[in-house]
């Protein structure tokens, strides 16, 4: 079978995997995301997905805009759920009951891969299963009304990190879940979005094709949360790109590579400043959160740009 | 008293059916499509959480008005020909 080369026109005429008529809000990111996901597949594919917005709204009886298998499972366990089926495969495969190369992908938004499915999702990566694990991160738990989860940035304006006169948003920064992920050495690990269509669905053919455990974060904007119109998600997500607030980077078998450098560092306020999740932030006593956001995009950026240097001078070396 | 093996499958053994339902009575804006304006970029197409546009031997054709919920993001995405948008968003019931 020869591979659809990533250009749209190609794209387009492979099936639609995931349906319209499913119920998540108008402009949504996470549904850009997985056509994306989908789309990128060459193979047939069975995923699961972790409670959240995704599960909830494209699956509402006695409906689903899923057509591939597809099973829901609790909030803490999709990478456990996937693992099961993925090693049920391999035995069929072993006693000759399965010839197809199946692959198995596992859905979760921050608040199920992030925080409560963080146990499972570890587990599944240090057991070695041939899965890819997709996180939409959208900052917080949209599903059930914008509470903070530890992938929520500092400062943000959630209901249960409420900005006022006793905090301003979130007092936390964001937990770095993708560094993390590379922390367990599995063969592929990779950060994302699907404003940028092309290194989405390029990271998620490489996440397929590793034999092994994947992971892939993906910054995916929900504009209730968020507090931004529904025709800025793609123009917000690149925002969170330019100004390194997400960058794209991947590591093969533990390898860094940054996938793309803005010519011109745009500050981080470029991004917060369109989202009413941060407009407290610029009042006059906030200033000091602003400095602080800034400081945490610089200090990855550098850090990154540190650690990919260091790989490309032994590779000089050697 | 019914048993179990009575009881009605309870899960959703159609793939895709969501596709029947109707999404686009949600959209307060239309997208219009102007052909002439279109530069078949497909970007309306890849960007489209609603699966809402349709494509044809990788030609674009019209909206999905069934399931499209008037987002904007092709709109807004839309890079057009010569500065003339190929997408713009109409007030519906105007």
């Amino acid at each position: 079978m020869s591979t659809t080369p990533l250009r749209l026109k190609e794209l387009s005429k492979k099936d639609e995997l995931l349906t319209g008529g499913h119920r998540l809000c108008a402009g949504c990111g996470a549904p850009i995301a997985v056509r994306q996901v989908l789309l990128a597949a060459e193979m047939p594919v069975i995923a699961s997905n972790a409670t959240g917005c995704l599960e909830v709204s494209t699956t509402i009886y006695p409906y689903s805009a899923w057509k591939i298998p597809w099973i829901h499972t609790a909030f803490e366990n999709a990478a456990a759920t996937i693992s099961g089926v993925e090693a049920m495969y391999r035995s069929l495969k072993k006693q000759g009951k399965i010839k197809e190369r199946i692959k198995f992908i596992a859905f979760g938004g921050d608040g199920g891969t992030y925080d409560i499915g963080f146990q499972s999702l570890s587990g599944a990566m240090e057991r070695g299963h041939d899965i890819v694990y997709i996180c939409y991160d959208n900052g917080a738990y949209m599903n059930t009304g914008i509470q903070r989860s530890s992938a929520t940035p500092l400062g943000a304006n959630t209901t249960t990190s409420p900005a006022g006169s006793v905090i301003p948003g979130k007092v936390q920064p964001r937990k770095n879940l993708t560094k993390i992920m590379a922390a367990h050495g599995i063969p592929y690990v990779a950060q994302t979005t699907p404003a940028h269509w092309r290194d989405l669905m390029t990271k998620v053919r490489k996440a397929l094709d590793v034999d092994g455990p994947a992971f892939i974060n993906v910054l995916a904007s929900c504009n209730r949360g968020w507090r931004t119109p529904t025709d800025t998600t793609i123009a917000d997500t690149k925002m969170a790109v330019e100004t390194c607030f997400w960058p794209l980077y991947e590591y093969e078998n533990g390898r860094l590579t940054i996938n793309y450098k803005p010519k011109e560092k745009k500050p981080v306020t470029e991004f917060l400043k369109t989202q009413g999740r941060f407009k407290h932030l610029f009042s006059p006593e906030n200033e000091g959160i602003l400095e602080r956001a800034q400081e945490l995009v610089d200090r990855e950026w550098e850090a990154l740009l540190r650690e990919e240097s260091l790989y490309k001078s032994e590779e000089e070396k050697a | 008293m019914k048993g179990w093996k009575d009881l009605e499958i309870g899960a959703i053994t159609k793939a895709g059916s969501a596709d029947e339902y109707n999404t686009g009575s949600w959209r307060a804006f239309r997208p219009q499509w102007i052909e002439e304006n279109c530069i078949q970029c497909l970007f309306c197409w890849i960007y489209c959480p609603d699966s809402a546009v349709t494509v044809k031997d990788g030609k674009r054709g019209e909206f999905d008005y069934l399931h499209c919920k008037g987002c904007g993001i092709c709109a807004r995405e839309c890079p057009g020909k010569k500065g003339k948008k190929a997408i713009v968003m109409v007030e519906e019931g105007k």
